[in-house]
């Protein structure tokens, strides 16, 4: 990797939510990424960071990028995914009342990570689950 | 053509170099250097947030005087809704009527309202509504949101809906039906713009979505303001002979009144340039996909709040509202202009591109190097964004020292660190000095 960058995710802080999938766009704008590439990072990043402030215990995201291609790593320290496949699916959700009143928790956030990446791997137990997306340049 | 047109300038001998400005540019396009402030070219949107924080008034609008419209032989004036919303006459229930008939006798030898191009717009706009395509489609009535786009939010250019500008279109209408009705050649007749914004003389000078703009020039409300205020004195309640716009046009003025005319109920209208752009980072991380038009005004209140009007954006706002009422809708002009608009007078073709001012360098691996320094450098700045160093934040000094247009010591916080180490350097050696000369005695 010739670039790479963490970036820690607390547990339920709503009040930086967005803030580590901007960064993350923004410095793809700097790399000058093609604009409908960005966009589809911005979106399976932004879903991803969402993802661990809600459902997880805080963990990293970590930005790689090489010659041509680019990752997102999302690495918590749980609970864990129990039936990956019943998440993936579209309008599953374990999301909360408070954070659907929040205008969350559509059961649409992996679905647009998978949907928007060219790649995504996940690997869950209660120690964790890692996420990992990949985007080619 | 100059390839960055800019109406916004600043005039040197009022700029005091304060931080003002600096910190409100929604796209960071000015810098303090030398105790002046510089617009950079590239960077710039013309959408006037200077003009209006600068507290010297050292920022101001370059504008085409009203004696340029001597350069034509026919004349016919455009005038921005926002223009009714500017005088008071009270009680006066033919407010829109004085105002036309007080601009003919000014040397126009026509007035068409853009409240009658904009009434086109709507219809053309809501047939785009109707096609499939990208959403929200984004209006592109403002000229400084859509270079907003093309300088931060490229990959949103394809949403921006494929249809002119209400005084383009206007001014496209207002000649064709002069030169038709005096039998007189389009080329003869000038079409002049009297505009609330900066961003509309710029889109005039280096149009957008198309070759060559069809307005002549633009005339800023305040240069005409006075001389209109005198008219509609004298004048008896003249009337204006010819149809005139309906409350879906005039709305226009006000943020909202667009998307009330196209007729759109899921949209959103957002006013104000720094709400717009957060906006638009809503919608390019998809949170506002389910919407089908954004409407999204630089000024505050809509073009009422432009930097280039006389009365307050609220004053203004409740006037238009007023007038919108005493006017009412008309089925005839409706029906006109979704006629004009199925002629294909409103729609552009032209694709509009993205300005590149964010990317580092066009060398990828160069460029992942110079994010690099830019990090390092982050680290190393003192993190307070005192504008002090002519940037608006202490990233964007780094980011200037990386493409190599600043240095590390335009820090004040640095240049002080480095200054007493420097000091104590003298101290060490002066003592080491005095030593030796102790030892030698």
């Amino acid at each position: 990797m010739i670039y790479t960058r963490d970036y820690e995710i607390k547990k339920d802080d709503f009040v930086a939510a967005g803030e580590v999938s901007a960064r993350i766009k923004n410095k793809l704008k700097q790399l000058g990424v093609d604009p409908a590439l960005i966009r589809k990072i911005a979106i399976a990043s932004y879903e991803a960071e969402i993802n661990m402030i809600i459902h997880s215990l805080g963990g990293h995201m970590q930005l790689d990028i090489d010659e041509d291609s680019i990752m997102i790593t999302c690495a918590d320290t749980g609970p864990g995914i129990p039936d990956i496949e019943l998440a993936m699916q579209e309008g599953y959700s374990t999301a909360s009342d408070t954070v659907r009143e929040m205008g969350f928790g559509a059961g649409m956030g992996l679905p647009n990570m998978n949907k928007n990446s060219d790649n995504m791997h996940i690997e869950s137990s209660p120690a964790g689950t890692t996420v990992t997306l990949k985007f080619q340049m | 053509m100059e390839k960055y047109f800019h109406s916004v300038r600043l005039e040197k001998e009022k700029c005091s170099g304060c931080t003002n400005c600096i910190k409100r540019c929604p796209t960071e396009a000015i810098r303090v250097q030398k105790g002046k402030a510089k617009i950079l070219k590239e960077r710039c949107i013309d959408c006037g947030e200077c003009i209006r924080v600068c507290p010297y008034h050292a920022k101001n609008a370059v504008t085409d005087p009203l004696s340029s419209i001597s350069q034509f032989k026919y004349k016919i004036a455009l005038p921005a809704p926002a223009l009714y919303a500017q005088f008071k006459m009270v009680n006066q229930v033919d407010k829109v009527d004085r105002v036309l008939s007080g601009l003919k006798t000014m040397g126009f030898d026509d007035v068409f309202e853009v409240a009658k191009g904009a009434e086109i717009c709507a219809k053309a706009i809501a047939k785009e509504l109707e096609k499939p395509g990208n959403r929200p489609l984004i209006s592109s009535a403002c000229p400084a949101v859509v270079r907003l786009i093309q300088v931060r939010f490229p990959e949103l250019l394809d949403n921006v809906v494929k249809v002119d500008a209400p005084v383009e279109v206007a001014a496209k209408v207002a000649k064709e039906e002069f030169a038709k009705k005096n039998n007189v050649d389009i080329s003869e007749i000038g079409a002049y713009f009297i505009t609330p914004c900066p961003a509309k003389m710029t889109s005039i000078k280096s149009p957008l979505a198309k070759e060559k703009s069809d307005v002549d020039g633009a005339i800023s409300i305040l240069e005409v303001y006075g001389l209109l205020t005198g008219q509609l004195k004298s004048a008896d309640a003249k009337r204006f002979d010819g149809v005139k716009a309906s409350a879906k046009g005039i709305g226009w003025a006000n943020s909202g009144g667009e998307t009330f005319a196209v007729g759109e109920k899921n949209a959103l209208a957002v006013d104000g340039i720094s709400n717009v752009a957060h906006a638009l980072e809503d919608i390019e991380n998809d949170k506002l996909k389910d919407l089908d038009f954004f409407e999204g005004l630089a000024c505050v209140g809509g073009c009422v709040g432009g930097p280039l009007v006389f009365e307050s954006a609220f004053v203004a706002q409740s006037r238009v509202q007023k007038i919108c009422d005493e006017i009412g809708f008309d089925q005839t002009v409706e029906e006109q202009a979704e006629e004009y608009a199925d002629s294909g007078v409103a729609t552009t073709k032209k694709q509009m591109e993205a300005v590149d001012v964010m990317k580092l360098d066009d060398d990828r691996m160069e460029a992942l190097r110079k994010i690099q320094q830019i990090e390092e450098l982050v680290q190393k700045l003192p993190g307070m964004d005192c504008g002090s160093c002519g940037a608006p934040s202490c990233r964007a000094l780094a980011e200037d020292i990386v493409r190599g247009h600043a240095q590390e010591m335009d820090c004040v916080f640095i240049l002080k660190e480095k200054v007493r180490y420097l000091a104590e350097e003298m101290v060490d050696l002066a003592s080491k000095d005095k030593i030796s000369e102790d030892e030698t005695e």
